[in-house]
């Protein structure tokens, strides 16, 4: 259950919430939810903030979402220079919670902060390795 | 007991090719000396380094840095909040000489950046997010200020020219400054056509990576007394943190962590923001300077666009903020930016800052933001 699998370039090879690329791959969102208090978190944490119990269990998300802000990426960073321009949105989970992903399917004319999108869970054809992620796309 | 500044020294900030990290060190430390005046360096108990060591080739700052001004064997130790590296620095400096640890200490900030290339300085300073969910989608800095921008626009109808505007003052300001970086005006039209880094930000909404220097020296109020004769006195101290996160932050029009650090400081300073008569806030990008009217609370939330469209932050205003030029023209060698504020602040309050003076200055206020808002230091001065 490598971590790595997770994003086109990976800063995080080792997580106590590997499983989550694992569930991503299956074409799940997940999120934590603790086994003491009951607190939901995404993006997913092994250990609660609001308790600090160490227990969790996953917690599927139905992958609905609002658009909280974004922005177009002209400048990009070393391993992102080819897709540049991209645009990066952070979405309201309405089970809880906040995530950040590239918007697809959307030209810039159309982006509307507060607009319903949805989280798709995709992975890199051209990449020979597994590499899992998640697009934000059109909600009807 | 109180705590002053008897000793700024400021170099030039900008693209350093032509000296080490040690060396710009040194260029800020002998100028601090030298407005000392009155002061050996052996009677400097510890030196306090505020830099953010990833960006250097060299580990372990301070060791070099001590050695190359002479200062063994004295304690020195580095600071890190990242941006606002030089403001714990002062922190630092503040509570050493309160504990009565050390009467005088020295604070000296320096960074060296563009050894790096655009594309890698960019991924490093990306990284200022959390690696484990954003930066594996490529964020950058501007684009996390950018996500501020467009949702201070959604909630407040604030627009790109009124960031812009604060591009403007700061580069009008900036112009006047010899140790800036960017000594020339800009318009908006110029501003508007400029190349985009990351909407709605163009590069004039950004400001540059820098190479540069500034040392502080502090010292006790007896001992502050007997080496200068107006000591600039530090009356209020603020800091706060705030989510590493975007995703765990409770909104994305303020930076919590800067408002926190504002109320601490005016409560210990016994002052409130309509009695500072100069500021020095952290405008890495156009739409901080905004966030800083409103966080500080020169002006009500949501009303930081009305505040730069009517002038309120030039000199003449109700606070005039960034008159050295602030990092837009100053740049922004991350480690050092704090004392650079502090070395402005210094400089108004005694009097000494020319065509750039603010007629009485008594009262002023730093605001260093670390990252993206996961540290803030705000601090009050007096003279």
């Amino acid at each position: 259950m490598p971590f790595k699998w997770f994003g086109k370039v990976s800063f995080v090879p080792y997580t106590k919430v590997s499983q989550f690329a694992d569930e991503l791959k299956e074409g799940r969102l997940v999120g934590s939810r603790c086994l003491s208090c009951g607190h939901v978190s995404f993006p997913p944490r092994a250990d609660c903030i609001e308790c600090l119990s160490p227990d969790f269990e996953w917690v599927e998300y139905s992958g609905k979402c609002i658009l909280h802000t974004f922005t177009i990426i002209h400048a990009a960073p070393t391993g992102f220079d080819d897709i540049a321009p991209y645009i990066i949105g952070i979405v309201d989970l309405p089970e809880g919670g906040r995530l950040l992903g590239w918007m697809r399917g959307i030209e810039k004319e159309e982006i509307e902060i507060g607009m319903p999108l949805k989280v798709v869970p995709r992975m890199f054809e051209e990449i020979p390795e597994i590499k899992v992620y998640y697009t934000l796309e059109k909600r009807e | 007991m109180k705590v002053g500044i008897v000793g700024i020294g400021h170099g030039k900030f900008g693209r350093r090719s032509d000296a080490t990290v040690q060396e710009l060190a040194f260029e800020a430390f002998r100028l601090a000396m030298e407005d000392t005046g009155n002061l050996d360096r052996k009677d400097i108990d510890a030196t306090i380094i505020g830099s953010v060591p990833e960006y250097h080739k060299q580990r372990s700052l301070p060791g070099v840095v001590a050695e190359y001004l002479g200062m063994n064997d004295q304690p020195t130790w580095l600071t890190e909040a990242a941006c606002a590296s030089s403001s714990a620095a002062i922190r630092s400096a503040y509570m050493a000489i309160r504990s009565g640890m050390h009467e005088v200490v020295a604070v000296l900030g320096v960074q060296k950046m563009t050894e790096l290339e655009t594309p890698e300085l960019l991924a490093l300073m990306g990284r200022v997010g959390d690696v484990q969910w954003e930066s594996i989608f490529g964020t950058t800095f501007p684009g996390y200020y950018a996500f501020y921008a467009n949702r201070h626009m959604h909630e407040f109808g604030t627009t790109h020219e009124q960031m812009l505007k604060v591009a403007v003052k700061n580069h009008h300001y900036g112009a006047m400054n010899e140790k800036a970086m960017f000594r020339k005006e800009i318009t908006i039209e110029k501003a508007l056509a400029a190349a985009p880094v990351a909407d709605p930000f163009t590069v004039f909404d950004c400001c540059a990576n820098a190479d540069g220097a500034a040392c502080l020296i502090l010292a006790s109020e007896e001992k502050a007394k007997k080496l200068h004769d107006t000591p600039i006195w530090l009356e209020g101290l603020g800091c706060a943190s705030a989510a590493m996160s975007l995703l765990r932050r409770p909104d994305l029009v303020s930076i919590p962590s800067a408002k926190a650090a504002s109320e601490q400081a005016f409560k210990q300073a016994s002052v409130s923001p309509k009695d500072i008569a100069v500021a020095d806030v952290h405008d890495c990008f156009t739409i901080a300077e905004i966030l800083a009217y409103e966080d500080i609370g020169f002006c009500k939330k949501g009303k930081g666009g009305k505040f730069i469209d009517e002038e309120q932050s030039y000199i003449g205003g109700s606070n005039p903020i960034n008159i050295d030029g602030g990092l837009k023209a100053k740049g922004h060698p991350v480690g050092a930016t704090g004392a650079s504020q502090t070395y402005e602040i210094v400089t108004q309050l005694r009097g000494d800052a020319g065509k750039r003076q603010v007629d009485g200055a008594d009262v002023g206020l730093t605001h260093n933001v670390g990252g993206i808002g996961q540290y803030t230091f705000v601090h009050i001065y007096k003279r």
